[in-house]
């Protein structure tokens, strides 16, 4: 029997996963508000008690994500990309693509059948790229955020609007608002220019079948609706993307566990 | 800096003006013609008399670009009795150049900027650097003031007066102090990881929790607005005179530090009230030599 946790220090959110011979037993989650560090000792000990277990069962933690310093109490730590990849391939033994979506930057990844990394891009300079996008426009269409995704489906087309930039965006939206342009209709701007950002970035690596969708952004039925139709392909999206990363590095700790025995 | 109808300081909104010329009278002259510059942010309007700055007003541009255009060109005629029939050309130039309903004709501000710059400081401008409300251009121009090249960044809020309105009411500094305060500072601190004003704003929160004052965070993110332009006027080529137009001209941090990435000063800006050459206005300035010059050309074709 082989236990072992990954955590991803999110810019938005911190996120655990415990597996158990290949089998994820625990998975929990908290914003990483202004103190990562607490948060990740917090949200660890969280999965712990859902999985029934104590610390000391856990061979091997290994961290990951943006603010991967902060989990000090990590045995290692994994790049995002190769933890992508793992991920990827564990959900997907079929993926060849891993497109990762998160509140702040979005990556693609190649890998192997192994999940072995062997190419990435990145962005992580243009928030319009990013989950944080949709969050600023649900606050300036004075929607929820989660029903955005939802409210963009309803739309035949979608309102000029210059969505390059969150910035713009915004003020754009205030002057279509006040042209009473249907908000469906801006929604679904938001999700085109979104996923003519995130398509762009993975055709500069090459797009290979099949391909994976990540990370919290990936639960968004508008976005996920934008990127098929822009990319002309079907996406595989595990049930909790959100946790992808976690897991990735999982699975990462269960080998490095393995390799000390 | 103004307060709004809710009690509420809104620190980017920065102040309107509006002048007219004196011992001018446009009853003297040959040819009146305006130029009509509805840029994203602001709207700015110049009448022309013969090709002489005669009254103009800089606005904010509202949510409709005709409406903004209406307004301006009207705020720059009040009080001088001229009507918009009195007008021998009209050029709309600007962001919502299209939507300029009184104009004869629209020039691309690129153009118009050329222009007006070269009228501003002379023949011997060749770089102008214009950062607006929502773009931000590098322009090469000859002795005329004619195009010879461009960039332009209007994808990205980074670097443009819009961030800069932004980044402002995060911190709470009026707009039209933000380059004074910036340039408090002791010592110069290392620029914003990111340009995009979003993950900016993030950014300077934290340093703001981490103890930073706002002399410092701002003095970091004019840095990183600076490199951004500085690259932008890099790549273009950089060749003496070197002029900045638009609004961000004013902003001395954002200049000084321009000036000290490029190690170029740039020519200084003229006294507004004795000529009217503002470089905010600098598009609208282009946009009415461009009109004198279509209505001179109009004539001489049906002589």
């Amino acid at each position: 029997m082989m236990i072992s946790a990954g955590i991803d220090m999110g810019t938005q959110r911190v996120k655990v996963a415990i597996i158990k011979d290949k089998q994820i037993i625990a998975q929990s989650q908290n914003f990483s508000g202004f103190e990562p560090a607490k948060v990740a000792e917090q949200t660890l000990k969280e999965a712990l008690e859902s999985a029934k277990l104590s610390r000391e069962d856990i061979e091997h933690i290994t961290a990951t994500g943006a603010g991967v310093n902060m989990a000090s109490f990590a045995d290692s730590t994994i790049s995002m990309m190769g933890a992508d990849a793992k991920a990827g391939a564990y959900y997907f033994p079929s993926a060849r693509t891993i497109m990762d979506v998160g509140a702040e930057d979005a990556r693609a990844v190649k890998c192997d059948e192994n999940g072995v990394m062997m190419d990435f891009v990145v962005n992580a300079r243009c928030a319009a790229g990013a989950g944080t996008f949709i969050e600023a426009m649900a606050r300036a269409l004075e929607v929820e955020m989660n029903d955005m995704g939802s409210l963009s489906l309803n739309a035949e087309r979608a309102s000029p609007i210059n969505a390059s930039c969150v910035i713009f965006a915004e003020s754009d939206v205030v002057s279509l608002i006040h042209r009473e342009e249907p908000k469906s209709e801006i929604a679904r701007a938001i999700f085109d220019a979104m996923a003519e950002r995130v398509s762009s970035m993975v055709n500069r690596l090459g797009v290979t079948p099949d391909v994976v969708l990540i990370g919290g952004v990936a639960k968004d039925v508008g976005f996920v609706a934008s990127l098929k139709r822009r990319l002309g392909i079907d996406i595989l999206i595990p049930e909790e993307p959100i946790y992808a990363g976690a897991v990735g590095a999982a699975l990462v700790a269960a080998k490095r566990a393995k390799r000390r025995h | 800096m103004t307060n709004n109808n809710n009690g509420k300081t809104e620190y980017w909104r920065w102040l309107e003006y509006r002048k007219s010329m004196p011992n001018m009278n446009w009853k003297d002259a040959k040819i009146v013609t305006a130029g009509v510059d509805v840029g994203s942010v602001g709207s700015k309007a110049v009448i022309m008399l013969d090709g002489e700055i005669y009254a103009w007003s800089v606005m904010r541009t509202g949510s409709n670009s005709s409406d903004s255009a209406n307004k301006a060109l009207g705020w720059a005629m009040e009080g001088t009795g001229l009507t918009l029939k009195d007008f021998q050309y009209i050029v709309g130039t600007g962001y919502g150049r299209v939507n300029v309903p009184m104009a004869n004709r629209a020039i691309t501000e690129i153009a118009c900027h050329a222009k007006g710059a070269n009228y501003i400081w002379g023949p011997t401008v060749r770089t102008v650097l214009d950062v607006g409300g929502q773009d931000v251009k590098a322009i090469r121009c000859d002795e005329t003031g004619k195009v010879v090249s461009f960039l332009m960044n209007d994808k990205c809020a980074a670097g443009t007066g819009r961030g800069m309105e932004v980044i402002a009411d995060l911190l709470q500094i009026p707009i039209e102090d933000v380059g004074k305060v910036s340039l408090s500072v002791t010592e110069e601190p290392e620029p914003v990881s990111s340009t995009c004003v979003v993950f900016a704003k993030s950014e300077a929160v934290g340093l703001l929790r981490k103890g930073w004052t706002k002399e410092k965070v701002l003095a970091a993110y004019l840095r990183a607005m600076a490199t951004r332009m500085s690259e932008l006027i890099e790549k273009v080529g950089c060749e003496k005179d070197f002029v900045i137009t638009g609004g961000q001209s004013k902003n001395i941090g954002l200049v000084h530090r321009v000036e000290n990435i490029l190690g170029i000063k740039r020519l200084p800006v003229p006294n507004l009230d004795e000529s009217g050459r503002d470089p905010a206005s600098a598009g609208a300035i282009g946009a009415a030599l461009f009109a004198k010059a279509l209505y001179e050309k109009s004539q001489n074709v049906r002589g």
